[in-house]
This record gives structure tokens, sequence and C-alpha cells, in this order.
């Protein structure tokens, strides 16, 4: 199945996503962020394989623009050990998204936004189209099988 | 939470500024009609009476790529003209149209279409031979039945050659229209 044309996409998750982002950052902060994600969404579009997860997909752009907006923001000098904060460079998110490339995608998508972006579970089941518990399991069976393939 | 009508705006601004759609669209309203009006960055690339939004879109993906968004900007200006068309301020558009995808002949057909004057006919038949091919009128008449860009490519100046108007995609009734407000028809 191909992604659809990106008018049905955007009117399809236009409004859960700006929802989820003004509980992130609020009102104002958040329409900044929705248009960086369907811009970023709209750039990436074009390398979709297929159809599907498509919302598991816009939440995890929402979520890594909200990640980008807290990092952005400089930390309190006290906050941070000098050290610490020159060799911060690669953040857990990135390598968890490596780690979690060969799951399933339900699985990897519930593992990156709970670990990774650190969703609660209600979010996490509404990007995956589910709900709360599915998400769990989905995420637990996720690590389970990641501590098996790991060295 | 409802997205805001100036939110909504905005991002469908931004994306077209930075060139980011495959084809930008808007729904336009018209004495005959509400007219879907699409361009790509080469171009104006459809006009379209009553159209499916569901089947449009899929259809202008399939043909120029996924990333279709209404988006005002790109066909505002198209959107003008035609306005001045209607109002019968306006005889000629001047647009760059994108008609690349289609086959070499519709293109030599549509070609000479836009070369038929506001206010005149031909027929089928003359096309064809202006087109260098005088025994296609039948062709001819498929290409017109399949203009993606009517009104601008002027299909309602081609008729029969008894004088009878024959056929439109968008209906008769619009092809009278048409050649009425031209004054092609008393």
């Amino acid at each position: 199945m191909d992604p659809p044309p990106f008018e049905r996409f955007y009117e399809q998750h236009r409004q859960e996503i700006l929802g989820f982002l003004a509980k992130r950052l609020g009102r104002e902060r958040a329409e900044d962020a929705f248009q960086e994600t369907f811009l970023r969404a709209l750039r990436a579009y074009p390398t979709l394989q297929h159809g599907q997860h498509l919302r598991a997909w816009v939440f995890t752009i929402a979520a890594r623009i909200v990640i980008d907006l807290h990092r952005r923001r400089p930390p309190a000098a006290s906050e941070l050990p000098d050290e610490l904060a020159s060799t911060d460079g690669r953040p857990a998110y990135a390598q968890l998204e490596h780690l979690a490339a060969g799951l399933p995608p339900t699985e990897r998508a519930a593992v990156v936004l709970r670990y990774g972006y650190d969703l609660d579970y209600a979010e996490i089941g509404a990007a995956l189209g589910s709900n709360a518990t599915a998400a769990r399991q989905a995420a637990s069976s996720g690590v389970r099988r990641l501590r098996k393939e790991l060295p | 939470m409802k997205i805001s009508a100036a939110l909504d705006r905005r991002f469908r601004k931004a994306a077209a500024a930075e060139g980011l759609l495959d084809v930008a669209y808007e729904l336009h309203d018209s004495p005959l009609g509400t007219l879907l009006v699409a361009a790509t960055d080469r171009g104006l690339c459809r006009i379209a009476y009553d159209a499916d939004p569901e089947q449009e879109l899929e259809s202008l993906a399939r043909a120029f790529g996924l990333r279709v968004l209404r988006s005002g900007l790109p066909v505002d200006d198209a959107r003008r003209q035609l306005d001045e068309y209607f109002e019968g301020r306006r005889e000629t558009f001047d647009v760059t149209l994108d008609v690349h995808l289609l086959a070499a002949f519709n293109q030599r057909v549509l070609d000479e279409l836009a070369r038929v004057p506001f206010g005149e006919v031909v027929t089928y038949g003359e096309l064809a031979a202006r087109a260098a091919r005088p025994r296609a009128a039948r062709a001819v008449g498929m290409v017109m039945n399949r203009n993606p860009l009517p009104i601008v490519l002027p299909c309602h100046r081609v008729i029969g050659a008894s004088g009878k108007l024959v056929g439109y995609a968008g209906g008769l009734e619009r092809k009278e229209a048409l050649l009425r407000l031209e004054g092609a028809l008393l």
C-alpha cells in the first residue's frame, strides 16, 4: 500500500499532533513545533516505502522535535559539570533508534517512543492506533527481543 | 486540540514557499462551479470540474508525486486570471503550463489548440490538420476529452463539422456557456 497523497496524511494527523505538542510544550511553542513536524514529514515523505505505521512515524518526528527544543534551551551552568557538557554528544534516543532498527515496526516504535522519547503508554498507544495496554506489551516484548539479540 | 485556521494556513504557505510540494492545489469558485486548480513547480498542471477530491488527489499523486497539498500561493495567479476571464476582462491566459507528461501527439494537438483565439471555433478535423494529422479528427476528439487544462487550453472552441457542439468533458452546458461568454454563440 502506497502512502496517501500528503493532504490526506496531514488532515488525518494534524489534530492529534498539535494536541500532543501542546501537552509537551504549551500552546505557543506547540505552533512552531507543529509546522516543523509537518515540514520534516514533507521532506521525508518521498522516501517512505509504504503507507503503514504513518501515525507512529509522524509521532516519532514530533517527539524528536520536542527533544530538540528542550535541548536547545540552554541548560543552567550549575546543572552540568564541564566535562559532561562537552562529551555529551550523542543523545540516548539516537543510540536507541539505531539499536532498535531490527525490531518489528510496532515494537520498534513502542521501544523508541517509550525509552528514547519518554512518552507515556497512553500517548504511545495513541500514536500506534491502539491503547496503553497494547503499547506496554509491544514495548516490553521489544525490550525482551533486544536483550536476546544484544551481545 | 482544534487547529486554528491561521496555523493551518501558515503551514500550507510554508510548505509551498520552501519548495517541498510536488503539486499545490486550491478549490476555486467559478460561474461554472467549483474548479480544482493545480500546479507543479513547472507550471499549471490541472483544472478539474466537479472534482471528487479523493480521486483527483490520487490521480495527481500518481502523475506528479505524493506531496500533494492544498496551498493557494502557487495557483493564486492562475485563479486571478480565471476570475478575469469569467468577468469578461481577459481573453488570453498568461500562465506557464506543465504538460510534459503527456504523449507527444497530445502535446502537439494541445499546442495547436492554444493558438485558437478567443471567440473563434475550429472543427476537430481542422485542428487535426493543423497538428499535421488531417485524418486524425477522432484522435483529436480523444485529446480534447482528456485535456488536463480545460478553459486555459480552450477545448470548448472545438466543434463538430456540422456545427454541433458534439461533446465536452465538463458537460455540454459548460461548453455552451463558455462559447456564449466569448461571443462565439448567439
